[in-house]
């Protein structure tokens, strides 16, 4: 059924009629142009194309859109807005945590996740966060390492 | 550094103009044929570039993969693009930047040699001449040949290469849109290709009712493809998989029940070529070990994605390819158009480990662009098309017979290795490959693939030749030209399986004789480089002091990469409960001269948990008659939560040449986990995925 659906997307509002049951992904992607978000499996079971709703790491690829409804939407565009990036993006070029890049979207949303309710997180909370994310380089030891540099450096510690 | 000789790519692409230019004030254009796949090559060769040319890195512009522009520089595979594109673009801007210093001298009316260039301007001691490449190379005529007679930079010179210059790839690779998937020119369609669900299977019947249910898409039928385009992603997919769910296909390999176990390839059809190296000695005692690795997907975490437009009888193709040069070549000739017709230009994917289902995809595009002109056709597969129409890496049995002499030297080696193709590449030895071709109107039916030749590195056949100094080494390769699945290029091509098959026979005879395995491979290897990465690795393991127990145990494996790459010596550690846990690595490699030291490790240590997952839980299934790996749950690989800790060092001579490193642990650490947990078990299991329920199996009819 066709629907127009309230968006609030990195703080930006969008309105957007489409067919309610329309996966999240796919009006991020080809009808906002909010591209940070990727298609990888359509499955939930890679993690690329992680978003935040409602602060809580949820899979774009299958998210309808009336479930979006008046939500706040998260996605990697947002930690590039602002003055200066996210301490997530300082983080993981920092560690230069990455090799292709095409998880790094959805991993970065689940570590920001888990620095908001978590901001000095053990190691195993870190592996706990990212599990349900997949990465086929093998890049995962530079990404827990980045996790925790953005820790510290949201609390104020040096790099 | 690298010879100064000319490496093929700058003998087949000798131009210097077309490895850079000027042409944009302030920057220089360097072209290069190699891709950018997640392994920071762009990033390594620009550091090579702004040396030679004492331009900074900002100043450079990197243009690669495009048969419009670049050189034609085969495939990006084989950890050879340092070698090869970074050692044409080393002289080509050492030739540049001697003619630009030897311009200027003229003007100046002073020798060359009182000249310097720093950040792209020319120096007169301390004093700027006003001069610098800009003004210069207009003049210049860089059309001619490259000679490579320019001295090129001393590495006490080297100021870029040698140091962890960050990637220049990355940031957008965070919040940005730089890949392929993300392209979306004006008047865009959505297209889907139904794949057939076997190998050769031929579409015969489709059920196009079911489109009644599905507006706004329309079914493009050619020959036997058919394809779904539309202005809509979503309602392109569905309509595409409501067809494939009704269509029947007739035809093809038949991956049947228990064909997906390497074990198989023993009793099909094989060719047999024997090579003898030096001869047996005395032989008082011989064992016989099997090792196998069964079929793998590439597992890109993107689905494969091509872009193409047919316009004004020319065709555009916009691809993640690993080679662009290859790809036009073999599009041209599946569809019937000249060379000349046909651009293909690289754009980033996401990782890339071999021939994966990038030309394909390519492929798909183009046949769709044909069909409909001016419009641009994006092609994207699904994740079960990825992980089952793309090729797949050769499943493999690897047997060592080894006689030993009184002192347990190995006087008599044997490998029998038992494979199908690894180099069913597009344009390899002139054919198409590419896995629509054969439903094409007119379709193209590619001669049986041999394996690549051992010139060539060798397919099955990569590592079979152990470095070890045996008097005696007999390679007997079975090679099986009509696998069930499709095989072709994947990391390490047969090193991985030889490796493992090698290694794990090392550890077999030195049980035999009682010995440590280190010290039982240090006693039968000569060559320096070998020695001091075996010895490194034990050394940071604690080889020799810690002790294995409770189910924990250390394994060790070494390998040099087509026995011409970096040296690698790797320590294992795993804990066996119910399934082997891969805890920590320790691994010393020596690849001479590394031009980015953290991209290096990244590379390393990525080949490391990669290898670590085919050898732990990797393994393509078959079920009814089709690939029923399907999926990442269905084909499970290593998650955050069993990533080992792993700490690498380069202890290579920096004043050596640069040795490739993308492909050389995923051998050495195969074989480590294997010796690992025969060491933790006290019995030994040769047949990888390691599995708990394989284990417990094997052990089981072991008795």
């Amino acid at each position: 059924m066709m629907r127009t659906v309230t968006l609030h997307i990195n703080g930006a509002t969008h309105m957007v009629t489409a067919d309610e049951d329309t996966p999240l992904l796919h009006v991020l992607r080809n009808t906002l142009d909010l591209k940070a978000s990727r298609f990888g499996c359509g499955l939930e079971q890679c993690g690329a194309c992680m978003v935040l709703v409602d602060g809580k790491p949820s899979y774009a690829c299958t998210l309808s859109l009336w479930q979006c409804a008046d939500t706040a939407i998260e996605t990697a565009e947002g930690l590039m807005a602002g003055e200066t990036p996210h301490p997530l993006v300082t983080a993981f070029l920092g560690e230069q945590a990455g090799q292709c890049g095409y998880c790094l979207s959805g991993i970065l949303m689940s570590a920001k996740a888990l620095l908001t309710h978590t901001p000095t997180p053990q190691r195993a909370e870190i592996i706990a966060a990212l599990e349900p994310h997949l990465c086929r380089c093998g890049a995962q030891p530079r990404m827990v390492q980045a996790v925790e540099r953005a820790a510290r450096a949201m609390a104020g510690e040096p790099a | 550094m690298i010879a100064n000789t000319l490496p093929a790519s700058l003998s087949q692409n000798p131009r210097l103009d077309h490895w850079l230019d000027f042409s944009e004030p302030g920057h220089v254009t360097v072209r290069t044929g190699k891709v950018e796949l997640g392994q920071g090559i762009l990033t390594a060769l620009a550091q090579i570039a702004a040396d030679e040319l004492d331009v900074p890195m900002a100043r450079l512009r990197l243009v690669s993969g495009d048969t419009r522009t670049a050189p034609a520089e085969g495939y990006t595979a084989g950890s050879l693009s340092i070698q090869q594109s970074g050692g044409a673009i080393r002289l080509v801007c050492a030739e540049v930047r001697a003619k630009v210093l030897d311009a200027a001298a003229a003007q100046l009316g002073c020798p060359s040699a009182a000249l310097t260039l720093s950040a792209g301007a020319v120096m007169r001691g301390d004093s700027p001449t006003g001069l610098d490449y800009w003004s210069i190379a207009p003049r210049l005529d860089l059309t001619g040949d490259a000679t490579g007679s320019a001295p090129v930079k001393a590495h006490g010179e080297l100021r870029v290469v040698g140091t962890d210059v960050p990637r220049l790839d990355l940031p957008a690779k965070i919040g940005g849109a730089p890949f392929i998937h993300d392209l979306a020119p004006a008047g865009l369609r959505h297209a889907r290709m139904l794949h057939p669900p076997r190998w050769g299977a031929l579409l015969t019947r489709l059920d196009t009712a079911v489109l009644q249910r599905h507006p706004g898409v329309e079914l493009i039928r050619h020959g036997h493809l058919a394809a779904v385009l539309g202005d809509d992603e979503l309602a392109v997919a569905a309509a595409a998989e409501a067809l494939k769910a009704r269509a029947i296909w007739t035809g093809g390999a038949v991956p049947a029940d228990g064909l997906d176990e390497a074990a198989s390839l023993r009793n099909m059809p094989t060719d047999i070529t024997r090579r003898d190296i030096g001869t047996p000695g005395t032989v008082t005692r011989r064992f016989s070990a099997a090792y196998s690795r069964p079929y793998l997907a590439h597992g890109s975490i993107a689905p494969s994605c091509a872009l193409a437009q047919w316009s004004a009888d020319r065709l555009t193709v916009w691809t993640h390819s690993q080679g662009v040069t290859l790809l036009r070549g073999a599009l041209a000739t599946a569809l019937r158009l000249s060379p000349a017709q046909v651009d293909v230009i690289h754009h980033q994917g996401a990782g890339c480990y071999g021939h994966n289902g990038a030309d394909d995809a390519a492929f798909d595009a183009a046949v769709i662009a044909l069909q409909r002109p001016d419009v641009p056709v994006r092609l994207l597969w699904s994740r079960a098309d990825e992980m089952t129409a793309a090729p797949f890496g050769a499943a493999m049995v690897v047997q060592v017979d080894a006689g030993l002499d009184a002192d347990f030297r190995p006087t008599e080696w044997t490998l029998n290795i038992w494979s199908a193709s690894h180099a069913r590449r597009p344009g390899i030895n002139g054919a198409v490959h590419l896995n629509g071709a054969a439903a094409l109107p007119e379709p193209i039916l590619d001669p049986l693939a041999p394996d690549l030749p051992d010139a060539a590195g060798g397919g099955a056949n990569r590592n079979a030749v152990a470095l070890y100094d045996f008097p005696h080494q007999r390679i007997v390769q079975h090679f099986v030209a009509q696998p069930p699945v499709r095989t072709s290029s994947m990391r390490g091509l047969g090193a991985f399986a030889n490796t493992l098959a090698i290694e794990g026979a090392m550890d077999e005879a030195a049980e035999l004789a009682g010995m440590d395995p280190v010290t039982y491979r240090l006693r039968h290897m000569s060559d320096p480089r070998a020695r001091a990465v075996i010895e490194a690795a034990a050394r940071m393991s604690g080889w020799f002091e810690g002790a294995d127990g409770n189910g924990r145990a250390k394994g060790f494996a070494f390998g040099r990469y087509k026995n011409v790459a970096a040296y690698v010596g790797l320590v294992a550690e795993v804990e066996v409960d119910e399934a082997p846990r891969l805890t920590r690595v320790w691994c010393a490699v020596d690849a001479g001269l590394v031009i980015n030291p953290d991209g290096a490790r990244n590379q390393v240590e990525g080949g490391i948990i990669q290898g670590a997952s085919w050898a732990l839980k990797e393994q393509v299934r078959f079920a009814e008659g089709a690939i029923a790996t399907a999926d990442w749950d269905s084909y499970p690989i290593l998650r955050f939560s069993e990533i080992p800790d792993i700490e690498t060092r380069f202890i290579g001579d920096p004043r050596s040449p640069a040795l490739g490193i993308g492909e050389v642990t995923q051998g050495p650490i195969g074989a480590a986990i294997c010796n690992a947990v025969a060491r933790a078990l006290g019995a030994r299991v040769r047949d990888l995925p390691l599995t708990g329920e394989r284990i417990a199996a094997a052990l089981l009819a072991e008795g």
